[in-house]
């Protein structure tokens, strides 16, 4: 039972620091959302909106790619395709080829995290340079985000001050916040000015009108897009929107139930590169669109929902898992609930089938959800997925590689005496007479519990003995 | 066409849709909220965040934007000479610090636009109230980094352009009828960042003040 992913989160449990750390930034974060939200009819009335939008773009999803596809055309924007992150990685390969790009200055993009873009063009002796002030505190440490909107969310003031003065010697130590972030702005700033091509992700993508939406609260999304020469955008296929008049509730949920901001300081919205009478922005825009599992997913009724997400993070911020044992004990690019159901679709039940059973089903990512995925119920349905037989009727990956002979045969049994009610209180009256042969060891629940006790009597002879009639 | 556009096609058309329910989906969110009450959010929101918001009208603007240039101590600054607002500047440069005009593209001056100039001056296509928003549609006159890299951004926004909800701007200023242009960004506050430590600082990447106008 000591598999990858139960020694992070035996070591994740241990540090008694970075969880009361992760402990306050989720619950301000908590408190952030709840503020937005004063009134609940008008939020619940918002995530049926925002959850028609995604679902309403989902139902039309190959029309509206290819009218994204041939409105950025007819701009001058050159849209890729990549089935795969290895397809994606060469396209960005091939377009800094062109243009003999030494270095590519990114803004934030999950897409880019999904693809490990950054090792992929290291390896290729391309400098990638994160330009999001988390992103780029993280990259210094050589460490991948722990969460989705706050990738350096892990790290303490301390930290990051000691952190800036090991990489950066000739900047006195400070733990300063504004003088950190002033650091950071120089040097990043020289970056801007000098790299030859930039890289973002996408929020949304508005079919009607051809436009990439980006959202941020820095800066750095616009400079990353606006001053390198070449802009390339990454994005998942299922980002896209139909109309432009879909992107005010869109916009209104997102940043609310991210950080609890009424909006970001930024949105950013591309539709095309320089124009003849422009002065500035890049001349080559090109957007590559990722696959990468999602098709698959998309041809299962309930498991579509998972493409409804607007990765706000919202889900993480409330989940009682997530904030004991951090974002890096899951090992996968997206952590928390969104993570939990994506991540196995995505990469297969083999692989992270084990994060499906980390979940107490709270309900708590459900509730707050801007979209309103039912994470709950797509966790219970990958659990089924992992133990059922009839593994054709479902896209997930290694489906049923869970199904144990014994377990089954015990479940088959116990649904087939629940369904034969003398057998079943013959059984029952059984198990109460010899509750006394129950071990106090049963496997790896009683490592930290005491065993369950069977009680004396059964609920029915119980209920029979209060004078409820049963039948 | 690639092959890996026919095959992500190829799947995505190859299984049933499902059916969705568009009602939910067209309400719009409305406040009737009259001018006054459309600046006063607006105002309090962009407060909030930091930003400066100075209220002038159609007559005394002029003498307000040379009290803050003046209060900020800049030395330059940089606007499009064009547009109403560069105009009547421009006729009245004495009052103001060195202006200078974005009239060559980016590559023929690069250096003189991260390096030397104070604050950037653009017009704004209009505000949203609820949030604190300005809108801004760069264009040929007005480019993408006049409000981007210099430090300090002023921002002229007309109040009878001042639109209650995002949803309320795009329909009435009829976006999407129009054609969006190739940039069209939504600017409510100054640069910011909570990454160290939850820690708020301004002035990440883009500029560290924002100041608006009201005429
Ligand atoms: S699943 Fe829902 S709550 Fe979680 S990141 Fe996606 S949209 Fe946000």
């Amino acid at each position: 039972m000591s598999t990858e992913f139960r020694i992070d989160v035996q070591k994740a449990l241990g540090k008694t620091e970075v969880r009361a750390h992760f402990r306050k930034a989720m619950d301000t974060l908590m408190t952030n959302r709840r503020n937005q939200f004063p009134d609940d009819a008008a939020l619940q009335a918002l995530r049926h909106q925002a959850q028609a939008i995604r679902a309403n773009a989902l139902s039309k999803l190959p029309e509206l790619l290819e009218q994204l596809e041939a409105k950025l055309t007819a701009k001058g924007v050159q849209v890729h395709w990549a089935e795969t992150t290895d397809e994606a990685n060469q396209i960005v390969l091939s377009i800094m080829q062109k243009h003999q790009a030494k270095s590519i200055i990114k803004g934030k993009s999950m897409v880019s995290e999904e693809m490990g873009l950054n090792h992929f063009l290291e390896a290729q002796g391309i400098e990638a340079l994160e330009s999001d002030l988390g992103e780029f505190i993280i990259q210094l440490d050589g460490e991948t985000p722990s969460h989705i909107i706050m990738p350096a969310i892990h790290k303490s003031k301390e930290q990051i001050s000691q952190l800036f003065h090991d990489k950066f010697p000739d900047i006195p130590y400070t733990e300063n916040v504004d003088e950190l972030t002033a650091s950071a702005r120089r040097i990043l700033r020289d970056k801007f000015y000098t790299a030859s091509v930039g890289l973002s992700g996408v929020n949304f993508a508005v079919a009607e009108t051809g436009t990439l939406c980006l959202v941020e609260n820095e800066g750095n999304g616009r400079m990353s897009t606006t001053v390198p020469p070449v802009h390339i955008a990454v994005t998942g296929i299922e980002k896209v929107v139909e109309k432009l008049s879909d992107i005010p509730p869109l916009l209104s949920i997102l940043p609310r139930s991210a950080t609890g901001q009424p909006i970001t300081t930024y949105f950013n919205m591309i539709s095309g590169p320089r124009q003849a009478d422009e002065k500035d922005g890049p001349t080559e825009v090109h957007l590559v669109l990722l696959d990468n599992g999602r098709s698959n997913i998309y041809s299962d009724p309930e498991l579509l929902a998972t493409l409804r997400c607007i990765r706000c993070g919202a889900c993480i911020n409330h989940c009682p898992v997530y904030v004991r044992i951090g974002g890096h004990s899951y090992g996968t690019v997206y952590p928390g609930p969104i993570g939990t159901i994506l991540e196995p679709q995505k990469q297969g039940l083999k692989v992270h089938g084990e994060l499906i059973q980390a979940s107490s089903l709270c309900g708590a990512c459900g509730e707050v959800c801007p979209v309103r995925i039912p994470i709950p119920n797509i966790i219970n349905r990958l659990r089924y997925d992992s133990v059922r037989k009839d593994t054709e009727h479902t896209p997930t990956f290694d489906a049923g590689t869970k199904r144990k002979p014994l377990e089954a045969a015990i479940w088959q049994g116990w649904s087939w005496s629940a369904s034969h009610p003398s057998l079943y209180n013959f059984g029952g009256t059984v198990a109460t007479q010899l509750r006394g042969l129950v071990p106090n060891k049963v496997g790896a629940w009683t490592n930290v519990r005491t065993a369950p006790q069977l009680a004396d009597k059964t609920l029915h002879q119980q209920l029979k003995a209060l004078g409820v009639d049963h039948e | 066409m690639s092959n890996a556009r026919t095959r992500i096609f190829q799947r995505l058309t190859a299984v049933e849709r499902p059916v969705v329910d568009l009602s939910a989906r067209e309400s719009l969110s409305r406040f009737a909220w009259d001018k006054e009450e459309r600046i006063r959010r607006f105002t309090e929101r962009m407060q909030a965040v930091r930003a400066e918001v100075h209220v002038s009208d159609r007559e005394h603007w002029l003498d307000k934007l040379a009290e803050i240039c003046q209060a900020k101590g800049l030395n330059h600054l940089l606007l499009s000479p064009n547009t109403e607002w560069g105009q009547a500047i421009s006729q009245n440069a004495t009052r103001f610090p060195t202006l200078k005009h974005y009239d060559r593209p980016i590559e023929a001056w690069k250096h003189e636009l991260f390096h030397e100039v104070d604050a950037g001056l653009t017009s704004t296509l209009g505000g949203i109230a609820e949030t604190g928003t300005l809108m801004l549609w760069p264009n040929g006159d007005e480019p993408r980094l006049l409000s981007l890299v210099p430090p300090i951004h002023i921002a002229i926004l007309e109040t009878d352009k001042l639109f209650s909800t995002f949803a309320e701007a795009v329909q009435q200023q009829a976006w999407a009828e129009q054609g969006m242009p190739t940039n069209a960004v939504l600017i409510s506050g100054p640069s910011r960042s909570a990454d160290i430590a939850q820690v708020l600082a301004y002035g990440v990447h883009g500029p560290k003040e924002l100041v608006v106008v009201l005429v």
